[in-house]
């Protein structure tokens, strides 16, 4: 069972308590947005074996969105932060680089 | 290399010589430094690509490459599941060519894949389902894929096991394809890997694909575990790694990958001889020849490589089954695993060509794949020979983009 800490409850949930709600850190584009930019928001994921950000609803809890740092490959958890940031926090990022060395997703490494 | 047929006479003259001249049933091969074309990943998908590439098109200085072992991923972690009752046209006609392709496979191949086509339900259990499996079954009539519709009395008589009166989901009817089945997802591997073999083509196991070697945006071969491999032509037919690969290529696919489950349970007398599919609480079931029930259910929610899965699906699945199947609920489990898949945005797949001269890609069959096997297979091979194919022209990666999608997401022609 995935247990993921929720950062705004402070409750260590369970799977059955969360929503997944796909990947972290999109753009979200808007009028006048190129074509290109567009098919990347609406279609094109990250799909990583491996490290991957992604949003998370505790849902049967507080009810509040998070993003989580995970390893889709072994689903090791690397840490859940507060959903109020366009890119992972840097402690976060640190433990990722400790343990996966040289790893990068989307524009971040 | 030549081949022995497998035949009755082949079998008793086996018998008298206590079965010492069996060969194997397709040949060990080392990779060769050029193929006229590659084909990564030996499931059932690509070993079919390979297949009528040579079948149809001549095509036979191919090699299929695969990191694990063959028919290891997928194709041998499905629940066997074949039918073509899909609403949208592009669907239809895929999916009814592969089912027609099942028909006569084991004559074709040589190879007895235990096609049975026992006829498969769609339950409806919501009004919502009435209509749109009502719907489906004009769309089919059109397309000239044979289903009907059935009143839940019929229901009963097909499967007598299962309770068409429960409080919270009774059974409505059913959209019923007396031509769908099952078939033995490990045997369709293996037939077309000794076809393949026969035809001369390298069946490569244990051959991982490292990176994809190009020049002026154009495929010129693949650098694997066993060393580089020059190709004009590359598939790539990978499911749920299609995104990792697509990476190293240089592009990037509308694909997630998500843990899909199912199970088994322990072995008992014949008690059901048709597939039932039960898409408003998210399982299907079918008795196998050994007797056990197999079952299927839901995917994980989120993006996962581990082949297993999360339990609490389990639970939901079979628990759902049980007002439907009151009998399952004194069954014992024996065994559960996970199938990595490869799902798109319309829950259609891709057959396409890619930003990349030379590399196709097929994948996107989500939680449905094993039944397309062999039409996946052929049209794939029509693609790669001749760089398009009526039935591939509306599964392109860039339909997206388009805004043309193969919407079977919400047309309950899918599981899930």
């Amino acid at each position: 069972m995935l247990i993921l800490h929720c950062p705004c409850c402070g409750v260590d949930a369970d799977e059955t308590d969360l929503h997944a709600g796909g990947q972290a850190h999109l753009t979200r584009e808007g009028p006048g947005s190129s074509d290109d930019d567009f098919e990347d928001y609406l279609f094109l994921r990250e799909n990583p074996k491996g490290v991957h950000f992604e949003r998370w609803r505790h849902v049967y809890g507080c009810g509040k969105w998070f993003l989580a740092a995970r390893c889709t490959n072994t689903l090791e958890v690397f840490g859940t932060y507060p959903a109020q940031t366009t890119e992972p926090p840097q402690h976060i990022k640190d433990i990722i680089s400790q343990k996966r060395p040289g790893w990068s997703w989307g524009n971040f490494s | 290399m030549p081949m022995k047929r497998y035949s009755a006479f082949a079998i008793a003259r086996e018998a008298m010589r206590n079965h010492t001249g069996w060969d194997r049933a397709w040949a060990r091969a080392e990779p060769k430094a050029r193929y006229d074309a590659i084909i990564v990943g030996a499931g059932g998908h690509g070993l079919a690509t390979a297949y009528y590439l040579g079948k149809n098109f001549g095509i036979t200085n191919v090699a299929v490459l695969e990191k694990g072992w063959l028919g290891g991923g997928n194709t041998g972690r499905n629940t066997t599941i074949i039918r073509s009752n899909y609403l949208q046209d592009p669907s239809a006609a895929i999916y009814e060519k592969s089912r027609s392709l099942y028909e006569t496979m084991s004559q074709d191949l040589n190879y007895n894949v235990m096609f049975s086509p026992r006829g498969v339900i769609m339950l409806a259990q919501t009004h919502h389902e009435v209509r749109g499996y009502k719907r489906t079954a004009h769309a089919n009539a059109l397309q000239g894929v044979t289903t009907e519709w059935i009143e839940p009395a019929r229901v009963k008589e097909l499967c007598p096991i299962m309770n068409i009166d429960g409080p919270r989901y009774p059974v409505l009817g059913g959209l019923w394809q007396a031509r769908g089945g099952t078939a033995r997802h490990d045997a369709v591997a293996w037939g077309y890997a000794r076809a393949c073999s026969a035809m001369g083509m390298d069946i490569i196991q244990q051959c991982e694909v490292t990176a994809v070697r190009q020049e002026n945006g154009k495929v010129v071969g693949v650098d694997t575990s066993k060393g580089p491999i020059d190709c004009d032509k590359l598939g790539m037919v990978v499911a749920g790694h299609s995104g990792v690969l697509a990476q190293m290529a240089g592009f990037r696919l509308p694909i997630e990958s998500v843990a899909l489950q199912a199970l088994v349970s322990e072995p008992i007398k014949p008690c059901m001889d048709i597939v039932v599919m039960a898409n408003t609480v998210h399982g299907y079931l079918s008795q196998s020849d050994k007797g056990e029930m197999v079952i299927g259910g839901g995917t994980d929610g989120y993006n996962n490589y581990t082949q297993r899965g999360s339990f609490h699906h389990i639970e939901e699945t079979v628990r759902a089954l049980v007002e439907t199947f009151p009998m399952i609920s004194r069954l014992k489990m024996l065994r559960q695993w996970g199938g990595i898949v490869d799902v798109t945005g319309d829950r259609s797949p891709i057959l396409s060509k890619t930003p990349v001269e030379g590399i196709f890609v097929n994948c996107g069959w989500g939680t449905g794949g094993f039944k397309a096997t062999p039409g996946s297979g052929w049209a794939m091979a029509e693609l790669m020979a001749k760089g398009h194919s009526p039935l591939t022209d509306e599964f392109s990666m860039f339909r997206f983009r388009e805004g043309k999608f193969i919407d079977e997401s919400v047309a309950a022609g899918v599981a899930h």
